[in-house]
């Protein structure tokens, strides 16, 4: 115990590093998964066939697929098969790959929230839109919109908080996020080796952050309580 | 002259013909009812003339202007549609008022955003686009006051009355000043208690002149209030004529069976 609160300055400053890199991680995957999910959902709701099939193919794909595999072939794939290494060695390489892996992963579990809350807005809206004299664009914007977003938050906040721990996948690629961080005490970092409970003490940072979430869902849920 | 003339409208779906060559015609200022059982095709041929459907057939004119002729691709284009269906506003048999805005934003939300579009498109400079929004909020509350709401102007649909709702609906479409409006079976998602504050908001309308077409239920609403009904069977008009006419004395058997299974 006493070696513990010891070794608990460095232990901590190393995880809270690793802990941002867990964050920024986060953040961009769902800045670009929101709007890109949204572009795959009309893909699938497209009229025109090629286009729909194509997009429910592709998500049939990562959806079909580990997340985990999906980080190691955009990571690897250029430099080992095509020999053209454009990640480069370092940790904002490594971080570009992952980011992309789950941009495009959670995009096409997004788009299918999506897609299901358009479906749920009852056709009368839209023709009420029409009759109006109003274009497809702003009867999407001014009138769906927000009726999809009130009816998808519980879904999507389901979404989210896995993200959170999903994250950790990024170590597969050695992204130092905090589950690496916390790891390399065992190996010895910082001048600690053959420490575990630094590893195990990452699950606090999940639960914390997952607790602000939660709680952050919660009053946007409120927040849309505002009609029916 | 007749505002509007419609000529042998047909519509399939599938293989099912729901409309079966309608002509008819409808004078300025009056009202037409439309009666028949259901699945006659009186709410496919609303939605016809307010171009939710296409016809397959026909030619649809508004003062004189061919809004839709079937022969013609031109017509069936998506922008030519959009202005041309302001020329019919619909009021829904389900209200269908947006969730997410009050009364009064329900009401003006379509004029809002056509200014909206002039002002991105700079045929409105900052002065214009300004007294339009003031001009529209003005006619949205006299509207809201002529159907009886302006206390409820900042409500949201679900915590308004289903009688409300459909007053708000009302205003909704009168804003854009349509010159045909048309209801699609206005009271028959409504309790019975409710029903009459509706039908006085359209009684209203009819005896300040506006013409309109009354897809209804309400027997004796059509009979007063009417300047000509239509009974509808099969995807035909099989009679039509002046309202007391029609009721006391039909002419086509199918006409009495209908009128005789409603009096029941």
């Amino acid at each position: 115990m006493e070696l513990i609160l010891q070794q608990m300055p460095v232990v901590i400053g190393a995880l809270n590093q690793g802990f941002i890199q867990t964050l920024k991680l986060f953040s961009i995957t769902l800045l670009g998964a929101f709007p890109l999910g949204l572009i795959i959902a009309f893909g699938t709701l497209s009229k025109i066939k090629i286009i729909s099939l194509t997009t429910q193919f592709i998500i049939w794909i990562i959806r079909g697929t580990p997340l985990m595999i999906q980080l190691l072939i955009v990571y690897y794939f250029p430099g080992l098969v095509l020999h053209n290494p454009i990640w480069g060695g370092g940790e904002s390489g490594r971080f570009l790959a992952a980011a992309i892996a789950f941009i495009v992963n959670y995009a096409c579990y997004f788009s299918e929230i999506y897609r299901g809350g358009i479906q749920s807005v009852p056709a009368g809206q839209q023709e009420a839109g029409l009759v109006l004299g109003l274009t497809k664009r702003q009867i999407f914007f001014h009138i769906t919109l927000l009726q999809m977003i009130k009816r998808i938050v519980p879904p999507i906040s389901n979404e989210i908080i896995t993200l959170v721990k999903d994250t950790a996948l990024a170590r597969i690629i050695a992204l130092q996020e905090i589950i690496w961080a916390g790891q390399a005490f065992m190996k010895g970092s910082h001048g600690i080796s053959g420490a575990v409970w630094p590893l195990f003490f990452t699950a606090f940072y999940y639960l914390i952050f997952n607790g602000i979430v939660t709680v952050a869902l919660a009053w946007f849920e409120r927040k849309l309580d505002y009609f029916r | 002259m007749a505002i509007l003339e419609v000529k042998n409208i047909r519509k399939k779906f599938d293989d099912i013909e729901v409309l079966k060559g309608i002509d008819f015609s409808l004078e300025k200022g009056q009202a037409l009812s439309i009666i028949g059982s259901s699945g006659s095709g009186k709410t496919t041929l609303l939605r016809c003339l307010n171009f939710l459907e296409t016809p397959d057939e026909g030619v649809i004119k508004v003062n004189d202007e061919i809004l839709f002729d079937s022969s013609d691709p031109l017509t069936r284009s998506e922008s030519q549609i959009r202005k041309k269906r302001l020329h019919f506003g619909l009021v829904f048999q389900s209200f269908n008022l947006f969730p997410q805005y009050t009364a009064l934003e329900n009401v003006m939300l379509a004029p809002k955003l056509a200014a909206k579009e002039k002002r991105n498109k700079k045929s409105d400079d900052i002065y214009e686009h300004g007294s339009k929004l003031l001009d529209i909020y003005h006619d949205a509350h006299e509207l809201l006051k002529q159907v009886g709401l302006s206390d409820r102007m900042n409500n949201y649909p679900h915590q308004l009355s289903g009688g409300q709702q459909q007053r708000v609906a009302i205003a909704r479409a009168l804003i854009l000043k349509p010159d045909i409006l048309c209801f699609d079976e206005p009271t028959s998602a409504l309790d019975p208690e409710l029903t009459g504050e509706v039908l006085k908001v359209i009684r209203g309308l009819s005896e300040k002149n506006y013409t309109m077409i009354i897809v209804t239920h309400e027997m004796e609403f059509a009979r007063d209030v009417a300047n000509h009904v239509i009974f509808m069977d099969g995807g035909v008009i099989c009679e039509q004529g002046n309202p007391r006419e029609l009721f006391e004395n039909p002419k086509e058997e199918r006409t009495k069976q209908f009128l005789i299974r409603y009096k029941n």
